[in-house]
């Protein structure tokens, strides 16, 4: 009987009427296309001849790609130790005030905003006007009140440019950090750090030696996912500088290599690096799943 | 009484911390809007920040950067030309994934498990890798710079995140209610649009605040599949190419950069609740 039943529903064909449409979908827009670009990553500028691994070679030596590598190196360094680290401290402080869902909104109101809008309102705080002017952007009206400051044109300063755009990328993000790390803080009994704090703990210590480590599974997953973002960062870029003065990311260099130089063979051979970078993480991804289901 | 001090301090340094993180969070969005709303003169002259000088001389304050910006650079037809674009992405992704994830959740079938893990995978490929294959099929039926073309990627690209989101959720309904409704005799249609479907508004909501404000706040798929045509350019587009010609009309930018961030301000502060509830089931993933 009971098997007999497992038999009807295995022979049932609504289960693949329903998952169709999803699938099509999917087959036609990422699966295909993800195997096209690899075949189209070995044959040369207009896809016609088999070239090798040129296009590798090419985005692995020129100078162009390695400053793009670079840039995206100190992106991923510097923006996600400051989203999860800066998102985790806030998530902590916040949860003592009563205020508390008045700043956490503030905190999270970028990720309302789009990238390109994002980029708008930090060119306009980072605006440059020579000294003895009036400064117009916030960030310089604010540090020419210090004695014998110099304005500085921080996207056009090869020092400071990159800085000045990932931080726009954390002013984005930290926002999401936070309300995910916040949750799991609100997760951890309050009694375990009241114990510690009664055994003589004081709050430095609270924090390195029983939150870090019971939130670690979180700070995890939220870490991956700033990597993942931080890989693909392409909007930031393209509106504030277009890459120029050494501020190229991978995926702006690959839009460039198909729109402007229609070279597509070496867009696609960037697009493919990008890809290998991300896999470890969705090997990640695939095994947390299959934990989870495991529990279930 | 020593530590009763050292306690009052650290509550009002606490206090001063965070309503100083609060404030500089928020700086760089009033200045975009203080601006837009000043004259040409004033914006390039003198920082936004003295307005406050002098708040309530209304004289200083002028709505003729938005007129400007609305017809003048098209501001108004971009604006609609968003709508056009994020409206269909949304309800699309929102039907196909639901019958998926019901598929997923609630029926056997063979492959299920590692259809689904393939879904899994598919969450972080980064969109770069679609681009040109899928362009060129675009370019041969005559979809680039058509609607219907970036309806169809947008949906693409929501589809994995949507299936995942709504899977799970459909997957924690509680057993029971399924059994007895099949022991009654219910189908799976019924079950899918009777149980799952109204059980799941709260999801649904969620998902769908994110496909839209992530459909309404993209440019580079709009970039690569719609073009720079102001016919059918969004918002996001319409600005990127502003930022290059208006060069330093800050005045005329920034009344822009706010038209474009309107509606996902809107959104974000009445249905903030279905935003981070949203963010947090989806987080899961990683």
């Amino acid at each position: 009987m009971v098997r007999e039943k497992i038999v009807m529903k295995r022979s049932n064909i609504w289960p693949w009427i329903y998952i169709a449409p999803a699938l099509l979908i999917l087959a036609f827009f990422l699966v295909y296309p993800i195997i096209n670009t690899f075949y189209l990553s070995f044959l040369d500028k207009g896809s016609e001849s088999f070239i090798g691994l040129s296009n590798y070679i090419f985005a692995f030596t020129k100078k162009p790609m390695l400053i793009a590598f670079r840039n995206n190196l100190l992106w991923l360094i510097v923006f996600t130790v400051f989203t999860v680290s800066l998102g985790l401290i806030l998530a902590v402080l916040f949860d003592r005030v009563r205020y508390e869902s008045v700043v956490k909104s503030i905190i999270f109101l970028p990720m309302a905003i789009s990238f390109v809008g994002a980029g708008v309102i930090w060119k306009f705080v980072y605006t440059y006007r020579p000294a003895g002017t009036p400064q117009i952007g916030f960030l310089n009206a604010v540090l020419s009140k210090f004695p014998n400051f110099e304005p500085i044109g921080w996207l056009v300063n090869k020092l400071t440019n990159n800085f000045a755009l990932i931080f726009v990328g954390i002013w984005i993000w930290v926002g999401f950090c936070m309300v995910i790390l916040s949750a799991a803080y609100k997760g951890i009994p309050k009694e375990l750090l009241e114990a510690a704090r009664i055994d003589g703990a004081n709050e430095l210590q609270v924090f390195r030696r029983i939150i870090i480590p019971m939130m670690k599974p979180t700070i995890a997953v939220v870490a991956t996912t700033m990597v993942i973002n931080v890989l693909k960062v392409f909007d930031i870029v393209y509106v504030m500088t277009n890459g120029q003065f050494d501020t190229e990311v991978i995926a702006n260099r690959m839009y460039k290599e198909m729109f402007q130089f229609h070279n597509f063979g070496r867009a696609s051979a960037i697009a493919v690096i990008l890809l290998l970078v991300i896999i470890p993480v969705m090997i990640i991804n695939v095994r947390r799943f299959r934990e989870q289901e495991a529990l279930r | 009484m020593n530590r009763r001090i050292t306690n009052l301090f650290s509550r009002v340094l606490l206090h001063v911390v965070i309503i100083f993180i609060a404030f500089a969070w928020l700086m760089p969005t009033l200045g975009l809007l203080v601006s837009s709303i000043r004259n040409r003169n004033d914006v390039l002259s003198s920082g936004w920040w003295t307005v406050f000088r002098h708040l309530l001389d209304f004289e200083q304050y002028t709505l003729e950067n938005y007129t400007e910006v609305i017809t003048a650079s098209g501001m108004g037809r971009a604006f609609l030309n968003s709508l056009i674009v994020t409206i269909p992405s949304t309800i699309i992704v929102i039907i196909i994934a639901a019958f998926a994830a019901y598929a997923f959740a609630r029926m056997e079938f063979r492959g299920r498990h590692v259809l689904f893990v393939v879904v899994v995978g598919l969450l972080v490929v980064p969109i770069q890798m679609t681009l040109i294959p899928i362009l060129r099929i675009y370019n041969g039926l005559g979809l680039a710079g058509t609607f219907y073309g970036i309806w169809l990627a947008h949906t693409a690209y929501g589809l994995p995140f949507a299936i995942f989101l709504l899977r799970n959720f459909f997957g924690a309904l509680p057993k029971d209610i399924f059994e007895s409704a099949f022991l009654d005799g219910a189908s799976h249609h019924t079950a899918f649009f009777r149980l799952a479907l109204p059980l799941s508004v709260p999801a649904l909501a969620s998902l769908a605040i994110f496909q839209f404000l992530w459909v309404w706040n993209d440019l580079l798929v709009a970039l690569i599949y719609l073009g720079g045509t102001e016919k059918v350019s969004p918002l996001t587009l319409r600005l990127s190419s502003l930022v290059n010609s208006l060069g330093q009309n800050w005045q005329l930018l920034t009344a822009a950069a706010f038209i474009s961030m309107i509606l996902p301000l809107v959104l974000f502060f009445s249905l903030q609740r279905y935003f981070v509830r949203g963010i947090l089931a989806g987080s899961i993933k990683g």
